[in-house]
């Protein structure tokens, strides 16, 4: 039995593959290490927003503008104290924000940043997305649960139950976007779009996805698992040092995703405006982040701008607005590709 | 499934990640143990009783909803992939059976399970 597996992997190492590893490898880094460090930013990037809708400056003295904050803040982290709750679930507590950080990372296996950019193109990109972006729930709910304590229980429930409300709205959405352009593959949804981003013929999905992501990525309006005002801090409100920061990180990478994934399936992911000399030149991936910044300041806008939203009116909207209009707009859809035919044109 | 190697490999870098941050602050930081430091968290009373307590059973009935409706997604996914190649048949029976979910949906409203007051 031994002998067969010392074969075996002697026949799988051989230059040829270790390439390839190593070649994974390093596309897996060149994903992983902007994504991380895009997190940190955008971090700065909320609070100095934030800071100019109040008339402020944000901040301002770890180093020029205040651009070294995040890595302050990172390092700070690291050094401050993690203690674990008496009365917890010890094991389940340290491993829940692992939960929420790892599978919010994981997304990005499949997004396309540019034509071809991507670390691994699969064809069910799209169902690939909505699982491993719902996985981050058990997380929380593990949090909240383990933690033995009565604000992170609520915050949790909460936070587990508008999650899950918005996802089946963002699933319908998603699917009529699958219908236009008939495929699940990124890339091929995004080259489906050459003529046309789907946010012009599908407009009224297109503001339903926002605010859906808004409420799946637990921000305000709607962030009633936070609600300092009730909650303190929700399921996240026993925990220090790196382990808090790695639910900030979780769902700060979680933003970044949805905002990726709305600029994919919606506005035309590495394509430029529209296919002009001057336009083209411009490399795939700068228009990819410019989209994923301006979908980012929106979330940030929203924030700065509205005011929170009641449990009851949050569900409300889920339930009884966005599930039956996404529902009559997905038979809209497939009514008119039954029709037509697919919405691709060029490419 | 090659294609999903990468996927793989991508998840291994993102478990490194995940234990680094794990470990990292129980080798750096300093450390003061305090009785009131480690327990449970309720604005500077001792807590009264435990937080493992019933909650309000609406949460489980979205839940289920939730369930049945993002099955009902699972399940349209390969028909919207391949709507193209059906015939009317396989449109209309989508229909009838969304059809079937929304009179469930009507059904739900009605009885109340939506209200949150």
């Amino acid at each position: 039995m031994l002998d067969l597996l010392t074969l075996y992997a002697t026949n799988l190492i051989t230059w040829d593959n270790t390439l390839t590893l190593a070649w994974i490898v390093l596309t897996c880094l060149l994903v992983a290490v902007p994504v991380l460090l895009g997190m940190a930013y955008t971090t700065w990037f909320e609070r100095k927003v934030l800071g100019w809708m109040h008339l402020r400056h944000g901040p301002m003295y770890v180093g020029w503008f205040g651009l070294l904050q995040p890595i302050a803040d990172a390092v700070k982290l690291f050094f401050k104290e993690p203690f674990v709750p008496e009365g917890s679930n010890k094991l389940m507590f340290m491993l829940a924000p692992a939960m929420v950080f790892v599978p919010s990372l994981l997304a990005w296996a499949v997004i396309p940043v540019d034509k071809g950019w991507v670390v691994a193109d699969v064809n069910l990109g799209v169902m690939y997305l909505l699982a491993v972006s719902s996985l981050s729930v058990y997380g929380i709910l593990m949090a909240g649960w383990a933690s033995n304590s009565k604000y992170p229980f609520l915050g949790a429930v909460r936070s587990g139950a508008q999650m899950v409300s918005y996802e089946v709205s963002l699933g319908l959405i998603i699917l009529s976007v699958v219908l236009l352009a008939g495929s699940m593959n990124l890339s091929a949804i995004v080259e489906a779009q050459q003529g046309m981003w789907f946010a012009i013929p599908a407009f009224p999905a297109f503001v339903m996805f926002l605010v859906s992501i808004l409420a799946e990525t637990n921000r305000h309006p709607f962030d009633l698992p936070e609600a300092e005002a009730e909650l303190v801090a929700g399921y996240n409100v026993e925990y220090s040092s790196m382990y808090f920061g790695m639910f900030f990180l979780g769902e700060y990478i979680a933003m970044i995703t949805m905002s990726a994934f709305t600029a994919i399936l919606f506005l035309g992911g590495w394509l430029p405006p529209v296919s002009v000399v001057p336009l083209t030149w411009v490399p795939g991936v700068v228009w990819f982040a410019l989209k994923v910044v301006a979908i980012l300041f929106f979330m940030v806008w929203a924030r700065g701008t509205l005011p929170r939203y009641r449990y009851d009116q949050l569900m409300r909207l889920g339930w009884k607005i966005f599930l039956p209009l996404s529902l009559v707009w997905l038979v809209a859809t497939a009514f008119y590709v039954k029709m037509y035919g697919n919405m691709v044109w060029g490419g | 499934m090659v294609s999903y190697f990468p996927v793989l490999v991508f998840a291994a870098l993102a478990v490194g990640i995940a234990v680094a941050m794990l470990v990292g602050p129980w080798l750096l930081a300093t450390f003061k143990r305090d009785k009131v430091k480690t327990s449970a968290y309720e604005c500077g009373f001792e807590a009264f009783d435990t937080a493992r307590r019933t909650f309000d059973v609406r949460f489980y009935l979205v839940a289920i909803l939730f369930i049945v409706f993002d099955l009902e997604v699972a399940f349209l996914f390969p028909w919207a992939m391949a709507l193209e190649q059906f015939g009317w048949v396989g449109f209309v029976s989508m229909m009838v059976f969304l059809g079937v979910l929304t009179i469930g949906f009507v059904y739900e409203w009605k009885k109340g399970a939506l209200e949150w007051e």
